[in-house]
């Protein structure tokens, strides 16, 4: 293991790099966009939440994989050149969104319907009410799901080495078949996986603790 | 008292069943593939299954069908006798050494070369098929040979595990290379513009330009890949066998036919100069 390192430091330490970048990408525009149609479902307007009943069943029941390729091959047939990392960020990006949006809705059902009554009745508009009353409190519910999706969307990032993106899992390929020692490779893998998860993993119980 | 009892008495009952499971022969991996072959009257072999002519998964019946296949099947009969049995495992570049050390497969015939780090990891009979590594390009490419390709900017598509990804890093050091999960995706991302030029052996790039027209194989080859079969180390019975198999099925005329069989039809390559 310790040789795998010393040979191939700079190869593992480049996928840990992208993997991250891919990552933390991923999570703002997943969290940004999951939380816009979880916000779309509970409108009262009904073509909002038609628009992401339909985003979410198509991208939550879709493989990963599928949706990646779509990018990496499908569109630069037909469209623009996409690179492996973009494609496979923007694949995981809208798969974990869809997810994102799943979740923070659920919790927006579980603040009591009358916080909403309470401040609409006190001449707030839905916005407001939304934004400033039942999202702060839907928000606190859903912590620890999120903190689920945010370790998945870090694990799910693997689908980068399927279309060259050059994350950990694609190096650990490349450094498994170059120096034909699998295991130590992979276990190497795995550990800088951890090195990502495991505080993501502490930092979200602490967060269910002080929070929720 | 009862409670922790029973946990003991649970405990160490788990152990010896676990005990049991391990001591339950010796592992896979480390019988004699020979003796084992002749009581089940089988061989295992790993092969590829997304290879023209080599080795192809055919959609309508689900077998796998080329080349390598066959010879294959040629070798389990003469090792085993005419009632020996070919099982086929599919193998990609990456995932073949792997299955070969755990013992899922006796053997590797998939298009695999003969090189020293190998060498270090498996044994290799000698070489059943003298490939040598070309490019695949879109009819009209820029791209006529692998000088083309040592510019920034050029992308070459390769598959992980394969020497050819190494090869090129050491004939166009300038080219970006990227490595993809087995030889379908490789040409599917050639399609759709992800590279300048797919590289791998040249047997395997014909394979593909037949499958695909408007692309066709440039440049002549420029290294050697002896394909040799691989298998554990420590395997020597076998080897010997594989050997000895492989000379018996030249000297009968079964090998020529088999090339005939697979390779007069591919446009550009002289199967005549492989015979033996």
């Amino acid at each position: 293991m310790t040789t795998i390192f010393a040979h191939y430091g700079s190869e593992l330490l480049q996928g840990f790099g992208q993997t991250l970048l891919c990552s933390v990408i991923s999570l703002f525009f997943s969290l940004i966009i999951g939380s816009m149609f979880a916000i779309f479902e509970t409108t009262p307007i009904k073509f909002l939440r038609v628009i992401a009943r339909i985003y979410i069943e198509i991208f939550r029941n879709i493989p990963l994989l599928v949706i990646t390729m779509f990018f990496y091959v499908v569109i630069p047939l037909y469209l623009f050149k996409i690179d492996g990392f973009t494609a496979g960020t923007i694949g995981l990006t809208i798969y974990t969104s869809a997810f994102i949006a799943e979740t923070v809705r659920a919790g927006i059902n579980s603040v009591d319907p009358g916080q909403m009554e309470g401040s609409r009745a006190n001449g707030l508009s839905w916005w407001q009410s939304m934004r400033y009353i039942v999202l702060p409190q839907a928000f606190r519910y859903v912590i620890p799901p999120l903190g689920n999706q945010f370790i998945n969307l870090v694990k799910n990032s693997s689908v980068l080495a399927f279309v060259a993106g050059f994350d950990l899992m694609y190096q650990g390929n490349v450094i498994a078949s170059d120096s034909l020692s699998t295991m130590s490779t992979y276990v190497c893998v795995g550990l800088l996986y951890l090195i990502i998860t495991l505080p993501l993993s502490y930092w979200m119980r602490y967060l269910e603790k002080r929070l929720a | 008292m009862k409670k922790v009892i029973r946990t003991i008495g649970l405990l160490i009952s788990s152990f010896a069943v676990l005990l049991l499971l391990a001591s339950c022969g010796t592992p896979l991996s480390k019988q004699n593939v020979v003796t084992r072959a002749e009581e089940t009257n089988t061989l295992t072999w790993g092969v590829k299954a997304d290879t023209k002519l080599f080795g192809l998964m055919d959609v309508k019946d689900g077998q796998i069908k080329g080349f390598e296949v066959d010879l294959a099947k040629a070798l389990t009969k003469q090792i085993l006798g005419p009632k020996g049995k070919a099982q086929f495992v599919q193998v990609t570049s990456s995932t073949r050494m792997p299955l070969l050390q755990n013992g899922n497969i006796d053997a590797i015939i998939a298009t695999m070369t003969i090189t020293p780090e190998r060498a270090k990891q498996v044994d290799f009979s000698r070489s059943y098929f003298d490939a040598g590594q070309s490019l695949l390009v879109k009819n009209g490419s820029p791209i006529h040979n692998i000088k083309d390709l040592n510019h920034s900017g050029r992308t070459v598509l390769g598959v992980v595990g394969s020497n050819s990804v190494q090869n090129v890093a050491k004939a166009a050091p300038k080219a970006r290379v990227l490595q993809l999960s087995d030889y379908a995706q490789a040409m599917t991302a050639l399609k759709s513009g992800q590279g300048d030029a797919l590289t791998t052996d040249n047997g395997i790039l014909y394979g593909m330009a037949v499958e695909n027209p408007g692309y066709s194989v440039v440049g002549g080859t420029f290294t050697k890949e002896p394909y040799g079969i691989a298998t554990r180390k420590g395997q020597g019975d076998f080897q010997k066998k594989i050997a000895k198999a492989l000379t018996e099925v030249e000297k009968s005329g079964q090998y020529n036919k088999l090339l005939a069989k697979w390779f007069s039809n591919v446009p550009g390559f002289n199967y005549k100069e492989m015979e033996r």
